[in-house]
């Protein structure tokens, strides 16, 4: 009997050992992220040529297809100067009062603790949100002479509101209310109070941190945001087309006239016109992103 | 007499910040207060600055009752642990900020701030962003800031909490040398007790909302009011029920018979200090001896050995257990 146990099977050929996975060099790694980048980049190229780049470019050869004519004949037209004049006034008063409102805003928004404040926040993004063909529409239930909240009592301090001036104001700050304010919030929030604190400690009142303190520590996010204001301003359509009742030479903005001189086949001074609108815009943000200093977010 | 703090609450909610503190800072001294994180010292120090009001209580600053008075016009320098440079001015105009308040003549301001940028060490660096100087010199422009206004007081939280050590020790003999040049009353806040053992003249130690003690470093060292006190400022062990200074524990041959019997069970050696843990029959104790005693006691692990507490050292009795054998305060 053995007492010695002993493994008499016959031992399974081994394989030679497998050499371990070769783990990639550090090159390798290095190359295969930068792969990664580019193809990203790439990717968000293509995708803002297509979507952006290329419909504007489109834009601006039509526009400028016969030379400067087109954009001449535009200049010399008392009707279309109007318009633009109408369009630039009502952006320009945009940007004024949403610059006031919006900085104001978001003071609260950061530096104060109330109730409803969740609220005031989810309303500061309502006009983002909601449709600019609601906003028009609301604003004519409430300011329309006939019916409206508010209509008949200014109509009879001799304020016309609707289908006016003041509607084309109101509609285009409107849809522009939040342009400010989100850009104000989140460099209000990262520079904190300590600076605020320290200029307390020194003596400075309100005001004087205020204007010394908080609003240069802002100055870019300010400015930034009054661009973008009036970019949105110029080129408000959907809310404006309902509350301005678009009378040539009287209520007709220079996106109402693009629309008017399309659906007229004047195609050339459509393009002409929402060339003009487009390259105000793209001018101020280039001038913008170009001043801004880099180390400003 | 120079700030006088009476019965002071402050809650946050339910939680109670400051309780009954009542302390009063003398005129011209360098006062630290010390005490762990969330224990309620940068509270009181705000509250006298007028950052935060208390919810009970007065703050008296040299005479004049400041407890509802705003911060701008308490007329107090403050500096922050995170500097709260004024990132879009240059250091001149951070330094000149208080005086352009107050409205002062060009020239005055100019004196002003040229003479306490020579005093800080900052004089080339006049027209540079903060952001362009590194962490001890922002606090350096802090500190210029604060006092270009001829302060009453000169409050500083944690100011060297940001900055490396060696930075911190050397900023920490600086406004020592600083201010027994200057001599405007001064609180600093911390949490090293090394640093408030080394700048200040008096120490008020703060926990859990109420102060604990208040005294001169060696006071405070030397007779600490309780378990507390000891232990937040040095090194403590615990032998039977009493806390003393492990440095205050004498090793005996066991063959002496005095003391308490014990065996060496660790030896650490760290620099010139030979640190041992001895377990006696109920506890592991620490013990500390520098390396010249440890060579001539001839000990080794295992050897057995007796400890006798220090004639006139400092013990105090035990509140809370102690959880290691060698309880070394955090740096």
């Amino acid at each position: 009997m053995a007492d010695v146990l002993v493994d008499d099977r016959p031992t399974p050929a081994v394989p030679p050992r497998a050499a371990p996975p070769r783990r990639p060099s550090a090159r390798q790694l290095e190359r295969r992220s930068r792969v990664v980048r580019y193809a990203l980049r790439i990717v968000v190229v293509v995708y803002l040529i297509m979507l952006v780049g290329w419909p504007l470019s489109l834009v601006a050869q039509r526009a400028l297809g016969n030379g400067l004519d087109d954009i001449k004949e535009l200049f010399a037209d008392p009707q279309m100067m109007h318009a633009f004049k109408l369009t630039l006034f009502a952006a320009l008063i945009s940007v004024a009062i949403n610059t006031v409102f919006g900085i104001t805003i978001s003071i609260l928004l950061v530096r104060y603790e109330f109730p409803g404040k969740r609220l005031l926040n989810a309303f500061v993004d309502l006009p983002l949100a909601v449709s600019p063909i609601v906003v028009g529409l609301s604003l004519v239930l409430v300011y329309n002479s006939r019916s409206g909240w508010f209509g008949p009592a200014l109509e009879g301090a001799g304020f016309r509101v609707m289908y006016a001036f003041p509607a084309i104001v109101m509609a285009t700050t409107f849809v522009a209310l939040p342009l400010v304010i989100r850009e104000v919030v989140p460099v209000l929030q990262e520079v904190g109070t300590d600076q605020e604190q320290a200029a307390r400690s020194l003596g400075a009142n309100a005001f004087q941190r205020f204007r010394r303190i908080t609003l240069p520590s802002i100055k870019w996010a300010v400015i930034y945001g009054m661009v973008l204001t009036l970019a949105r301003s110029l080129g408000e359509f959907g809310a404006v087309k309902v509350v301005s009742g678009n009378v040539l030479g009287v209520t007709r903005t220079a996106t109402l006239a693009v629309e008017e001189k399309y659906l007229n086949f004047d195609k050339p001074g459509a393009y002409a016109t929402a060339f003009l609108l487009a390259l105000v815009s793209v001018a101020c943000i280039i001038v913008v992103s170009l001043l801004r200093p880099k180390d400003q977010g | 007499m120079s700030i006088e703090v009476s019965h002071i609450t402050k809650r946050f909610g339910d939680f109670v910040a400051l309780d009954d503190v009542s302390v009063t800072i003398p005129s011209g001294g360098l006062t630290a207060l010390l005490g762990p994180s969330g224990g309620g010292k940068s509270t009181l120090l705000r509250i006298i600055a007028g950052l935060e009001y208390a919810d009970e209580g007065t703050v008296t600053i040299e005479g004049v009752d400041a407890t509802d008075l705003p911060a701008q016009h308490r007329n107090v320098g403050f500096v922050f642990q995170h500097y709260a440079a004024f990132k879009h001015m240059s250091v001149y105009r951070n330094v000149a900020f208080g005086l352009e308040i107050r409205k002062r003549p060009k020239d005055e301001i100019d004196a002003r701030v040229r003479e306490l940028l020579q005093l800080v060490h900052l004089e080339q660096f006049a027209e540079r962003k903060p952001a362009q100087l590194s962490g001890g010199q922002r606090q350096r422009m802090a500190l210029a800031r604060a006092l270009a206004v001829e302060p009453t007081v000169l409050l500083l939280d944690e100011p060297f909490g940001a900055l490396d050590a060696k930075v911190r020790k050397e900023l920490r003999d600086w406004l020592r040398r600083l201010h027994d040049e200057v001599n405007v009353t001064t609180v600093f806040v911390t949490h090293d007790q090394e640093e408030a053992l080394e700048v200040a003249d008096e120490i008020v130690v703060i926990n859990d909302g109420r102060i604990e003690q208040i005294g001169t470093p060696d006071q405070l060292y030397d007779e600490p009011a309780g378990d507390f006190v000891m232990r937040f400022l040095g090194p403590v062990t615990q032998l039977g029920g009493q806390l003393v200074r492990p440095h205050d524990l004498e090793l005996r041959p066991d063959a002496d018979g005095v003391g308490i019997r014990g065996e060496v069970t660790r030896i650490v050696r760290v620099g010139f200090e030979v640190r041992l843990d001895v377990t006696t029959a109920d506890q592991v104790v620490g013990a500390s001896v520098t390396r010249a005693q440890f060579l001539n006691l001839g000990l080794d692990v295992g050897s057995p050995v007796r400890l006798v507490v220090a004639p006139n050292a400092t013990t105090v009795d035990v509140e809370h257990e102690v959880a290691d054998p060698l309880e070394l305060v955090d740096a």
